[in-house]
């Protein structure tokens, strides 16, 4: 038994605040998810799941590249241009075919992340400036492309993709929960995971051990470009529409949120995948929440506010700046 | 010379007599080195002359240049002190908002409210950040989104949620402090000067300005100098706030309304003119001088892609945002270099 542990009933209270740190996006998840099983009408539907699941499928395709470039304590703003950019590709290429539309809004991503990557690993611009960047610029390209209009789809593959379900699942959910687990496991399991946390931890480090600090980072904003436009192209799929003035606008804060309230720190070093989806479905749930009680979009915001502060509250670390 | 020599002093090197114009021109010559945002600001300017003429180059366009860039510039100054700190605001476009939403709303009650009721409430919010940082320890970008969320939703329920844009009344002298203009060029413009001034002077010739970078430089060396780190941080955010809500008045003054929905990324655009400045994000190294040189290089550069005119709106967002990585890259260059060459960085 140690001196440090204070035991003053059943449960030790360092051991309850532990839990609750490590745990608190899971644990304010579960509590609003009762709330609206009592307090909300057609909550507990299979009609609503499927919407909330296509609503938030966006932001947890963001947010999986978001925690693995916050994971080497980097940040980047500019995954809503890219989205807008991939929307864009396809508008324009859609005549092509929709997959060869869809493999250039890809392809878009990859250039965006190349550059991006490249800004920060060689050039060791600080990656919210370098971010900042195509933050700006990005949005402009995909509306000069479309000419600033947005631009109708009707190509049913197109269609399908956004709207179509596979054992009552919609199908962008599931292209979101394979992506997630694929980050899971690459995150866990491979060199390359254990590189990102390494870097993210500490980069000095890191470089004095030899790891190939340049190589992964250009890899990993590569990834999160890449993955935004996957974003970009499943909202143009469900809307059948591609609107670059619209696609992605402010998902960039919602990404980072879902990130850090799902307990990965932005100092780097650690990233929690089912967190950080975890973290998506609760600031989805929380405004769905807000807009189903009929809270206003000023007090719908001060809230998601307050319990953005209180989520990283909970998690903070004693020692951390 | 400033509190902090150590870091800003450009090594200068003995040389044998006449040493006393040397080093002054090198000292000249080493500060265009180290904030290359003046050079480049002088090279667009030059730029700007030749291609556009008495368009770009006339009192009557600087004179309006100076005036919009004052708004940003007002914010920069305290976002340089709070980046200088190690820290950042995410909140200072929202906190604009707010200022300019509650100069608005409680011009009904009067000129001396319109002025101080922002500047009460807008610091306020900065001093909660600036404990939610400080004294519990949470991440400033964090807190300062939230921040960001707060202030806007706060700016949007006083404005009925955007149904309502509060009007200032016709006769309310408020107004003037936006409006008026002083030897041509309107007040904002010259209120920006004397908040530059102001922060210089704190930054560079005050303990607390030593307190700034000593925090930014390490903050457990800091502490061991006896630096009250816990105070420095929350005075930072609070005058932060307090920027915004001047900021935010004056830019209702200047429309006699207060619109809910300006300022929207503007603290982007503060921390982009810091880092032009010269500034590290990683805070202990720059200065206002600096960021004064970025807001002017970015309202140099606004004002520009005006001037081409043909360039649809898309293409200017395209020219910003390739002139900002531009920018960064050439100062990241040469600040790394420099930086190594004085053994600041490895």
């Amino acid at each position: 038994m140690t001196a440090a542990t204070t035991t003053t009933g059943p449960l030790p209270s360092s051991a309850v605040r532990s839990f609750v740190r490590g745990n608190g996006v899971y644990i304010a998840l579960g509590a609003l998810v009762l709330f609206n099983l009592v307090a909300t009408p057609h909550f507990a539907t299979f009609r609503n799941l499927q919407l909330q699941l296509v609503q938030v499928s966006p932001v947890v395709i963001v947010a999986l590249g978001m925690a693995i470039v916050i994971g080497t304590e980097g940040i980047d703003l500019s995954v809503g241009a890219v989205m807008a950019l991939a929307a864009s590709m396809v508008a324009i290429f859609i005549d092509q075919g929709p997959w060869i539309a869809i493999l250039m809004a890809l392809f878009a991503g990859v250039v965006a992340g190349f550059l991006n990557g490249s800004l920060i690993a060689f050039l060791k611009i600080q990656p919210i400036i370098a971010t900042l960047g195509l933050f700006v610029a990005g949005r402009g390209v995909a509306l000069a492309f479309t000419n600033g209009r947005l631009v109708e789809l009707f190509d049913p593959t197109l269609s399908a993709i956004g709207q179509q379900r596979l054992w009552g699942i919609p199908l962008p959910a599931l292209i979101a929960g394979t992506l997630a687990l694929a980050s899971s496991v690459v995150m866990k399991r491979t060199q390359f995971g254990r590189n990102v946390v390494a870097i993210g931890g500490n980069p000095r480090g890191a470089l004095g051990a030899g790891l190939p600090v340049r190589r992964v980072l250009l890899i990993v904003y590569i990834i999160c470009a890449a993955l935004a436009a996957v974003a970009g192209v499943l909202v143009t799929a469900r809307s059948a529409a591609a609107d670059p003035s619209f696609v992605g606008l402010l998902i960039e804060l919602s990404a980072i949120t879902a990130v850090v309230v799902g307990g990965t720190p932005l100092s780097g070093g650690k990233v929690r995948i089912l967190g950080t989806v975890a973290g998506a479905f609760l600031m989805q749930l929380v405004f769905s929440t807000l807009i189903r009680h009929d809270l206003s979009d000023s007090d719908a915001r001060m809230v998601q506010a307050a319990i953005i502060v209180a989520a990283v509250y909970l998690q903070r670390d004693r020692n951390s700046t | 010379m400033n509190a902090v020599g150590i870091s800003r002093r450009p090594t200068v090197p003995s040389t044998p007599g006449g040493e006393e114009q040397l080093s002054r021109w090198r000292h000249v010559l080493d500060y265009l080195r180290r904030t290359p945002a003046v050079p480049v600001l002088g090279l667009f300017v030059v730029a700007g002359a030749v291609t556009f003429g008495d368009s770009f180059f006339s009192a009557r366009n600087f004179a309006s240049m100076a005036v919009a860039s004052s708004f940003l510039l007002i914010i920069s100054v305290g976002m340089t002190m709070v980046i200088v700190s190690g820290g950042i605001d995410l909140s200072v476009g929202s906190m604009l908002a707010l200022g300019a939403v509650v100069t608005a709303f409680a011009s009904r009650w009067g000129s001396p409210a319109a002025i101080i009721a922002p500047l009460v409430v807008c610091t306020l919010i900065g001093l909660t950040q600036g404990v939610l940082v400080a004294v519990s320890r949470m991440p400033p970008f964090i807190v300062t989104l939230a921040g960001l969320l707060f202030a806007r939703g706060l700016a949007f329920k006083i404005s009925d949620n955007g149904n309502t844009t509060h009007i200032i009344p016709e006769g309310e002298w408020v107004t003037s402090l936006g409006q008026e203009s002083f030897l041509g060029v309107g007040l904002p413009a010259w209120i920006a000067v004397l908040v530059v001034l102001l922060g210089m002077g704190v930054l560079n010739r005050t303990r607390f300005g030593f307190a700034v970078y000593a925090v930014g430089g390490s903050e457990e060396a800091a502490t061991l100098m006896g630096v009250r780190v816990v105070r420095v941080k929350i005075a930072l955010y609070s005058i932060m706030g307090l920027l915004g809500g001047l900021a935010g008045m004056l830019v209702a003054a200047r429309s006699s309304s207060g619109l809910s929905t300006i300022g929207a990324g503007l603290e982007l655009k503060s921390i982009a003119a810091v880092v032009i400045g010269g500034t590290l994000l990683t805070g202990g190294y720059g200065g206002i001088t600096g960021t004064v040189a970025g807001v002017l290089l970015l309202g140099v550069i606004e004002n520009l892609i005006n001037q081409i005119g043909t360039l649809s709106s898309f293409y200017q967002l395209v020219a910003s945002g390739a002139f900002l990585i531009l920018v960064v890259s050439a100062q990241s260059l040469f600040a790394r270099r420099e930086l190594r060459r004085s053994g600041e960085v490895v």
